[in-house]
């Protein structure tokens, strides 16, 4: 099995694109159409972490969509790790996002029936393998989120803040190339939110590539790239060097 | 390294192990829906089960008696052309006996107007309906009946005030057993009873009867000679011939007066009546069964409705359109052949309580085993494509907005 082995972003080598999007449109059917993206190209590379921010309907959430496949766009080119996803059977992009993608929603959507651990474990269900190797990996997931000590517990048992940090875990458990998160915190307190945010800053200080939509400004600002989106077009991408 | 070779391995996967897992996830959170819709499907299963092997043990055991009582046939007189009744010559059973693939005969006399009562006080119209009839030590063995107590009339008790009763007799009389020494009325005579029999499966009207010997017939209540009825046997290959020559041999003067029947057609015509009320029940089967599959189908769409999250999570982690129809196929599939199952044991121990009750062997054809698993899984099947279809054809986006 190939790992993205996340590293620190090499000075020399110039970073590999973990995602390329080129005048990516995306309309809804309608009369007119609605256009939700109106040709959008952005980069992301390897060990960044972008925040994406704009007014409610603007289109970060379909942004993300189609950023991690789950839905294709109208027109343009989507290319995942180096790999063009537009020619790509449902099998094969459900492939791309089983090993290469990890999502984090803003209503954590944990598996009632299921265990913190199998809930982690099921990140990695449809990439095939052996349980046990799932599990172990996913004990590391969620030792690395702090959870260790509500492994066997069931998602109705936990706070808000931990059913997150092991939607993250879940998200993270097979080292994806790019991590999603839409609006994460918008369902927990500031505090816990804050928390959520330093977890996912750590995170990418270890290597992983996370994309995150917020609302919040004060967010955006601590973050070290913003992409900023409005009526469905990028009317800004800003970095702070840190 | 995140370029990695393009494509490797590329679709995702599901393992059946984790398929069987995943697709019992949904009945393992909502156990009371689940079982409530496996009930459905197993009244259907267990229906058809225990019809098929129900009708099964009871028709071999028909078969089995027909086997047995096939060879047997009755001569009695039939009325003249004008209406009149006529009646045996009293050679009629020494002429039968003569004929050569006969084996058995017995004759029997109705004695008309005498009755049989519990004691001397019954007051005379109270008869009960059992009639007195004659006959000889012969009458078991040609009729296939058997003594439950006591024993039957022999050349010495045939002379003497002796009766014997059939089992519906006996119990009119409330006679269940012979521990004490019995008497009935008969006639104005009390005879003893010297033994009960058990049903006479092919010839039932003999089970309310009382019989007593002819001498004693004679003595007491004027008995003429002439028999009212014969039972014969033949060997089996010869019945047809056997009942040709019957009435010439029986009443040379006057062959059309006698007739001959097969009680065995009785037993026949019952097989075909059985045949039409299973045809009845199974089709009552089919329809608890359309009904469970309806139930399953019913189930299986609003699963799939509450669980619209669960498929767009399934589909971010990487499950494909088909490992989504897969999953809620194998649900669908699990609720019936579990139900199947417990159908198929219900229906099977129905069959065994009902043959053991009834003295039968137990018989479950084969068919009814497997088919009932089949017919199950077939059921599941088809009430599962279609709501498994609507959940893989779901959009991710669209699934996951339905919080
Ligand atoms: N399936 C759809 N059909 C039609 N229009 C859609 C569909 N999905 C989204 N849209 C439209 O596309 C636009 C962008 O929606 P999107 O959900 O991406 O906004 P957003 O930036 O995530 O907003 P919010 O901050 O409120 O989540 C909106 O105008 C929305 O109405
Ligand atoms: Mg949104």
């Amino acid at each position: 099995m190939i790992v993205a082995v996340p590293a620190p972003v090499d000075e020399a080598a110039p970073p590999a694109p973990v995602l390329e999007l080129i005048d990516v449109v995306k309309e809804y059917p309608g009369d007119p159409p609605v256009v939700a993206l109106g040709s959008v190209s952005l980069r992301i590379d390897q060990g960044e972490l972008v925040a994406i921010v704009g007014p409610s309907g603007s289109g970060k959430s379909t942004l993300l969509h189609v950023i991690g496949t789950l839905e294709r766009p109208t027109r343009g080119v989507v290319r995942v790790a180096g790999e063009d996803t537009s020619t790509m059977s449902d099998t094969q992009l459900s492939g791309l996002r089983a090993r290469r993608l990890g999502f984090v929603f803003q209503q954590f959507f944990l598996l009632d029936g299921l265990s913190v651990l199998d809930n982690v474990a099921d990140g990695l269900l449809y990439r095939g393998g052996h349980i046990a190797e799932r599990r172990r990996l996913a004990e590391a997931a969620i030792e690395r989120v702090g959870l260790d000590h509500r492994v066997d517990h069931r998602p109705n048992q936990l706070s808000g803040g931990e059913q997150q940090r092991t939607a993250i875990a879940r998200a993270l458990a097979g080292r994806p190339a790019l991590v999603m998160a839409d609006e994460p915190t918008g369902n927990l307190d500031s505090a816990t939110g804050a928390s959520l945010l330093e977890l996912l800053r750590e995170l990418h200080r270890e290597g992983t590539t996370i994309v995150l939509i917020t609302h919040d400004l004060d967010v955006a600002a601590a973050m070290q790239r913003r992409v900023e989106i409005r009526d469905g077009r990028i009317v800004g991408d800003t970095r702070t060097g840190s | 390294m995140i370029r990695g070779p393009a494509r490797d391995g590329s679709g995702s996967r599901l393992s059946r192990r984790d398929l069987l897992r995943v697709g019992s996830l949904g009945l393992r959170n909502r156990r009371l829906r689940a079982s409530l819709s496996v009930l459905g499907i197993s009244i259907g299963i267990a229906a058809i089960v225990g019809v098929l092997g129900i009708s099964q043990s009871s028709k071999s055991g028909l078969l089995n008696e027909l086997g047995r009582l096939g060879n047997l046939l009755t001569v009695g007189p039939s009325s003249t052309a004008f209406g009149q009744p006529t009646e045996l010559p009293t050679t009629a059973e020494g002429m039968a006996s003569r004929v050569g693939p006969v084996t058995n005969v017995t004759e029997i006399g109705a004695i008309s107007n005498i009755y049989v009562y519990r004691s001397s006080l019954v007051p005379a119209n109270d008869t009960l309906g059992i009639s007195l009839t004659a006959t000889d030590a012969t009458f078991p063995a040609t009729l296939g009946a058997s003594v439950a107590h006591g024993t039957f009339l022999n050349a010495a008790t045939a002379r003497y005030p002796a009766v014997v009763l059939g089992a519906e007799a006996a119990s009119l009389l409330g006679i269940n057993n012979l521990t004490n020494p019995t008497q009935v009325w008969i006639g104005g005579h009390w005879f003893t009873v010297v033994g009960i029999l058990n049903p006479v499966q092919l010839v039932s009207q003999m089970d309310s009867m009382a019989f007593i010997g002819f001498p004693i017939a004679e003595h007491d209540f004027g008995f003429d000679g002439h028999p009212t009825g014969l039972y014969l046997r033949s060997v089996p290959s010869q019945v047809n011939e056997v009942a040709a020559v019957l009435p010439p041999t029986v009443n040379p003067a006057n062959p059309s007066v006698v007739a001959v029947n097969f009680p065995s057609d009785i037993l026949k015509a019952e097989l075909v009546t059985k045949g039409a009320y299973n045809g009845l029940l199974l089709g009552l089967g089919a329809i608890a069964l359309l009904v469970g599959g309806v139930g399953i189908a019913n189930v299986m769409v609003i699963s799939v409705l509450e669980r619209r999250s669960e498929i767009g999570l399934r589909r971010a982690l990487g499950a494909s359109r088909r490992h989504v129809a897969q999953q809620f196929l194998v649900e669908a599939l699990l609720l019936s052949v579990v139900g199947g199952v417990a159908g198929t044991v219900i229906g099977a121990l129905a069959t065994v309580v009902y043959a053991i009750s009834q003295h039968q062997l137990v018989q479950i054809p084969d068919l009814a085993l497997y088919g009932g698993v089949g017919a199950a899984l077939a059921t599941g099947a088809i009430a599962g494509l279609y709501p498994s279809m609507r959940a893989a054809r779901l959009s991710p986006t669209e699934a996951l907005r339905a919080v």
